[in-house]
């Protein structure tokens, strides 16, 4: 096991060198890092030349790359295009919000995904599995963007209509927002609708995964064995099949983590969440390949570490893998 | 819509009646009758398909649906109540109504959303359907040269997948749209099909793999075929279940993504009609008009949710041991 770790983890180095050269060479052979600058007219001839110093423009791309690995290693990433602070220090910032925001969707489609699953497969071709179903079907036809809209557009209307506030449909926190236990409610009255928005499109996946998977166990010749030495129904379903049903669910909310933390993209920019999205649009949107760049390698870092996680949590969960 | 499981299941009794005295060989319907009398049809697995796939009453009623909403998209100009850009100031900001057929109401400057809507459809499913087709192109001929040579092409085939799985989807498109330039329908749809062809080239990698142990294919390589006839002539036509089965499921992956990039404003620029665009549009002003947002993103939900259910039945009805998606 421990072998088999360590063999992954320094797989994932020669996975993370080739993503970081890909994203490099894709983003700055494509757009030039200066188009921007060279349009604002703001921007005097020796800022551009500075800038161009500085980022080592008139440098062949895979010198350009040596330097940018130095920096992002060493220097927080290096800077923006025109501020001089590290672009690690925004992204300080944003990630502990966006990882608030996705750790708990990620909890709230677990518990709801996986009860929901979970009735539909014991109650297979009943009323309420054939809503689950529907309802899954919904949410994978459902544009995120679109529900977060909507969302947004009822509980304006409602605080306009009748003054109450019981979410709020923009920003992290109100101008005051008090301390303590103040705060904290504050902030998830901010949180709740998109925190909504993201795990709805979760709660339909995992639905789906845990019912076809523990469908595939209760027909398994354990269960049948717990049944006949005369477990009560619920024993048998909760301690005995849920239990390695949910091994296929586990890794594939592992997996899936890992994607959700860049993928809050969407629901970031509607909320006007200062988050790691909508750090990302607001860069995308002026066109400074540095941050952008940034962003999209700490993504694949966690991406590959997620994948790592949930490689090694299916080996934990289910022990007849082999590893070898 | 006719059921072809009713014409197709004449008994055997009613072909003897009817072919008694032939001798064997075709009858004027393309079936072959035996000089016993039996007739006795020719089934391909395509008519098995379609059998089994009128069986399944959701992927029909979708299929009709979808031939409804898209087929509108298709003729917007002549469905279409308003041209999508006619200014109508004294109907502005107007709910939905009957009155003159503002069915999805009209936004500030009294255009017809209903319209919009139907020309955005039309936009929306010219990009999906390239996508789908270039997606399946390319994912058919890499993942058939990796099956097929094995190797080193295989190899390189799969570490780029996986690369690009290391990627977060959708920040990748919205940095290439944003760094390649976009707005126009075509562009958005290459960029698009440049992500979305890897998951099919490993569905035809797959089987490639197996097929080629087939006995079928040796006998294709002694009788002295190509490699690129033996690929295309006698391979890949057994696994076009999964590929068209893919190439339905990525029409509504695209609508979805297109409409996101271009409501984040990565995709389609406007005057174009977008369904996508016509809710970002609408953003603005929606907590009064509300119906510019809700119907454009309905009829997408509507589109989606028709193509996963045929795309559903299509999967029972082509290959029945795969399930993708649980």
């Amino acid at each position: 096991m421990l072998t088999y770790i360590l063999r992954r983890i320094l797989y994932s180095i020669p996975v993370l060198i080739a993503a970081s050269f890909l994203i490099f060479t894709a983003v700055t052979a494509v757009g030039d890092p200066l188009a921007e600058l060279k349009l604002n007219p703001l921007a005097s001839k020796q800022t551009i030349e500075l800038v161009r110093e500085r980022k080592h423009l008139d440098e062949p791309i895979p010198v350009q790359y040596v330097y940018w690995v130095q920096d992002a290693l060493t220097n927080g990433f290096g800077t923006p295009l025109l501020v001089n602070e590290p672009i690690w220090d925004d992204l300080k910032r944003v990630i502990p919000h966006t990882l608030a925001l996705v750790v708990s969707a990620e909890l709230i489609a677990l518990l709801f995904g996986v009860s929901i699953g979970v009735y539909s497969a014991i109650r297979q071709y009943s009323v309420a599995d054939y809503a689950g179903t529907t309802l899954s079907f919904l949410g994978f036809a459902m544009p995120v963007f679109w529900l977060a809209l909507m969302l947004q557009i009822a509980f304006t209307n409602l605080f306009l209509a009748w003054n109450v506030r019981i979410f709020y449909t923009s920003g992290l926190s109100s101008v005051d927002p008090g301390g303590g236990l103040h705060w904290l409610l504050d902030r998830a009255q901010h949180l709740a609708i998109p925190v909504m928005c993201l795990a709805v499109l979760q709660i339909a996946v995992y639905s789906r995964y845990m019912r076809a998977s523990l469908l595939e166990v209760v027909h398994s010749d354990y269960v049948r064995t717990a049944r006949a030495k005369g477990l009560s129904e619920g024993r048998v379903t909760m301690r005995h099949a849920v239990r390695n049903a949910l091994i296929p669910v586990v890794t594939l909310s592992a997996l899936s983590f890992g994607g959700l933390i860049g993928g809050a993209i969407i629901t970031e920019s509607i909320f006007q969440l200062d988050g790691m999205g909508n750090y990302f649009i607001e860069n995308l949107l002026s066109q400074d390949v540095y941050p952008v760049m940034a962003w999209l390698m700490i993504t694949a870092t966690m991406i590959v570490l997620f994948n790592l996680i949930a490689d090694i949590l299916y080996g934990y969960l289910d022990p007849r893998v082999r590893y070898d | 819509m006719t059921n072809p499981s009713l014409d197709s299941e004449r008994t055997f009794a009613q072909a003897a009646v009817a072919g008694a005295g032939m001798a064997a060989g075709e009858a004027g319907d393309g079936n072959l009758v035996y000089e016993t009398g039996l007739e006795v049809e020719v089934r391909s697995q395509w008519t098995f398909a379609r059998r089994r796939f009128f069986r399944h009453r959701l992927a029909v009623l979708s299929l009709f649906v979808l031939i409804v909403v898209l087929g509108a998209g298709l003729l917007a100009k002549w469905v279409a109540p308003y041209p999508y850009d006619g200014i109508d100031l004294e109907n502005a900001g107007v709910g939905p109504t009957f009155d003159s057929w503002h069915l999805f109401g009209t936004d500030l400057l009294g255009r017809d959303y209903f319209s919009r809507v139907i020309y955005g459809i039309q936009t929306s499913e010219k990009v999906a359907f390239l996508v789908a087709f270039l997606a399946v192109a390319i994912g058919t001929v890499v993942g058939a040269a990796a099956g097929y040579y094995g190797r080193w092409v295989d190899n390189a085939l799969m570490r780029f997948t996986d690369l690009v799985l290391t990627l977060p989807g959708l920040a990748v498109l919205l940095t290439a749209a944003a760094f390649l330039g976009h707005g126009s329908q075509y562009r958005v749809a290459i960029i698009l099909s440049l992500l979305f062809w890897t998951a099919l080239a490993r569905i035809v990698r797959g089987q490639f793999l197996s097929l080629r142990e087939k006995e079928y294919v040796d006998a294709a390589k002694a009788a002295g075929a190509g490699d690129l006839r033996i690929m295309f002539r006698h391979m890949l036509p057994n696994c076009l279940g999964p590929i068209i089965v893919f190439a339905t499921l990525t029409v509504g992956i695209a609508i979805l993504t297109e409409a996101a990039l271009s409501y984040l404003g990565f995709g389609i620029l406007p005057p174009t009609p977008a369904l996508g665009l016509l809710i970002a549009q609408g953003q603005d002003v929606s907590t009064d008009l509300w119906w510019l947002v809700l119907f454009p993103g309905l009829t997408i939900v509507l589109i989606v949710l028709c193509i996963n259910f045929v795309g559903d039945g299509l999967r029972d009805a082509l290959d029945p041991t795969q399930r993708i998606r649980a």
